[in-house]
């Protein structure tokens, strides 16, 4: 069948070298046009029906029942923007939502510094073992949250912790990581920098391989020291990728939820709620409590927060590496 | 000084930035990058190797210990279904890994390269897709599951993640990048049909980049952690994180015995990446370029 169709279509420009450029609007403009396009349909078919069923079917009927009071033991009734009413007015969920802004931001500028520290060494072209170094970066990546918390769990304890006994050698009093705000939203900011820290630079440094080196050649002319470079040269060329990091990071960082689940052991985010954050507490309406419904209508104030922060991100950002150009 | 003598010995880097030669300070920050990334593994063995008694003293040990063996049997002793479980991880892994290696491949060359109706709306879909929070929907997820009759089976854990719209996104910006339409275009001038310019054209020239898609899919889901906690219920059903995860519901916190799971259920990863690694980053490097 595709023969055909593909001979019919390869007959109608008159010659090979003269590809005739058909007059009708493209729909994909980087398209091979002498394949016959209707094969698209059957291609992308796999992933339209599975998105449907397990992607978009869940997302639509999740919004469904964020209106009603639906419980795991059949519970139906529809009780209009209740749930959202009760939710404004949750300490519970305006709890959750200072952690999680709070461990975003902590996680969030640490790593992008050090990140893009880190791919400025890596972009030196007189590095040696260049490859080991950026293998070995990648590393923290590739491994469980699970294991990780379990192994920073232990380094952050409060009597025989690694970081405590460094503190307390210091001269310090330990610190209960765990029972604090703002030391378990530390100890959590830890584990997502360790994690993520290498993979970033990699993204930035793969960035900053793909700056002309011209520009630094007539920077340097100019008499432009090293750190004067990075300044005016490496960092504005950096715009785009830091958007992208920042939004992904975003993405990711306001649904921050193995974390502090398996630092606490439970759905509620340490003994008083110290760190629990949103997608915790969703969980924790879900299935602990099997407030359907609430829960169902945390996930689509989570979603309207993730937009929100992503589009101010993405305007700030715009705004302070804007202007160098 | 030191700056000319380096335009002179190396001429050839001449057109890279001309920083001064890599310092000392350069090399001891990676190398305590190097130290911060690799303790905790590290850390992970010592624990597992010498029991938590000698881990909660001061100083604690920082070398390894004799009990390794001892620990790693402790774990077994509670998990007596821990082989069952990391094969269970792997065999979801593996086939997640090639399904969405497949459907990804072949959705991403349509968008990249074939020219239908909607194309252009479809593939702005694919990335608003992306954006979505993964966890909004999982309450009917869930539901839907138990009405399939998935839950308590790996089923859960494959069927949604069979193709996902991240991989679809990621390799129609590969095929886009590394695929030239003039090959193609001669191929199907030669008479080459769709399937035909696809299977012998585009994926050998994609299989590297498959191939990386297909490592991220398998350690992603190899990490997966809540979702196989929610819909596995027998231990013969689980996962290797969720197994790990029952050694810390038993009662006190065990360090050593927690550590030793955790060990056991990263190690195959270790050693999968030191063949991958370079690979890996080269993937993770490219994407980065387009995206």
């Amino acid at each position: 069948m595709s023969q055909t169709a593909v001979s019919r279509k390869t007959n109608k420009p008159p010659s090979p070298w003269k590809p005739a450029k058909p007059p009708k609007k493209l729909n994909n403009p980087g398209a091979v046009l002498s394949l016959n396009g209707k094969w698209g349909y059957l291609f992308t078919a796999p992933f339209f029906v599975m998105f449907l069923i397990f992607g978009l079917a869940p997302i639509v009927y999740s919004v469904y029942i964020a209106f009603f009071n639906w419980d795991a033991l059949g519970t139906k009734e529809f009780i209009g923007i209740a749930n959202f009413v009760e939710l404004v007015a949750d300490d519970r969920f305006w709890n959750a939502l200072v952690n999680t802004i709070d461990i975003w931001l902590l996680s969030t500028i640490p790593m992008l510094i050090l990140s893009i520290g880190l791919a400025a060494i890596l972009h030196n072209p007189h590095l040696r073992g260049s490859t080991f170094w950026r293998t070995i970066l990648l590393v923290p990546n590739i491994t469980s949250v699970l294991a990780i918390a379990i192994v920073f769990g232990q380094l952050f304890g409060r009597d025989f912790g690694m970081v405590n006994l460094i503190i307390g050698s210091l001269g310090f009093e330990h610190i209960d990581f765990i029972q604090g705000t703002t030391s378990s939203h530390v100890a959590i900011a830890t584990m997502i920098v360790w994690r993520w820290t290498g993979y970033n630079a990699l993204i930035f440094l793969a960035a900053m391989l793909a700056i002309p080196g011209e520009l630094y050649e007539s920077a340097s002319l100019d008499g432009a020291n090293k750190w004067k470079q990075f300044i005016y040269v490496t960092l504005p060329s950096l715009r785009n990728t830091i958007t992208f990091v920042l939004i992904v990071g975003t993405i990711g960082g306001l649904q921050v939820f193995a974390e502090p689940l398996i630092l606490g052991g439970s759905y509620n985010g340490g003994d008083s709620g110290q760190f629990s954050t949103l997608t915790l507490f969703l969980f924790d309406q879900a299935f602990v409590a099997y407030k359907w419904g609430y829960a169902a209508a945390v996930g689509i104030m989570i979603t309207v927060i993730v937009a929100v922060v992503s589009f101010i991100n993405f305007v700030i950002t715009r705004r302070l590496t804007g202007d160098s150009k | 000084m030191s700056s000319v003598a380096k335009v002179q010995t190396k001429p050839s880097i001449n057109r890279r930035p001309k920083w001064q030669r890599m310092g000392a300070g350069g090399y001891t920050l990676l190398g305590l990058a190097t130290f911060l990334s690799i303790f905790p593994f590290y850390w992970m063995f010592i624990v597992a190797s010498n029991g938590t008694d000698e881990i909660s003293k001061i100083p604690p040990t920082l070398l390894p210990g004799p009990r390794f063996f001892t620990v790693v049997s402790n774990v077994y002793e509670a998990l007596p279904q821990f082989n069952q479980a990391l094969l269970n991880t792997f065999y979801v892994g593996t086939l997640v890994a090639v399904a969405q290696v497949f459907f990804s491949a072949i959705a991403g060359f349509a968008f990249a390269k074939l020219n239908f109706r909607g194309q252009r709306f479809m593939v702005l879909f694919v990335i608003l897709t992306m954006m979505l929070p993964s966890q909004l929907g999982i309450i009917p997820l869930y539901i839907l599951m138990g009405e399939i009759g998935f839950i308590d089976s790996l089923n859960a854990l494959i069927v949604p993640a069979l193709v996902t719209a991240f991989g679809v996104f990621w390799m129609r910006q590969v095929i886009d990048a590394q695929v030239p339409n003039e090959l193609l275009e001669s191929a199907s001038i030669d008479g080459a049909g769709v399937f035909r310019a696809y299977w012998s054209l585009v994926l050998p020239i994609i299989a590297q980049s498959s191939f990386v898609l297909g490592l991220f899919s398998f350690l992603a889901t190899w990490n997966d952690f809540l979702w196989p906690l929610l819909v596995l219920q027998s231990p013969e059903n689980f996962t290797a994180q969720v197994a790990v995860n029952q050694l810390k519901s038993s009662y006190a916190i065990d360090y050593a015995l927690n550590m030793g799971g955790a060990f056991l259920s990263t190690a195959p990863l270790i050693v999968l990446f030191i063949f991958v690694g370079r690979r890996l980053v080269r993937g993770v490097m490219d994407g980065a370029v387009k995206g």
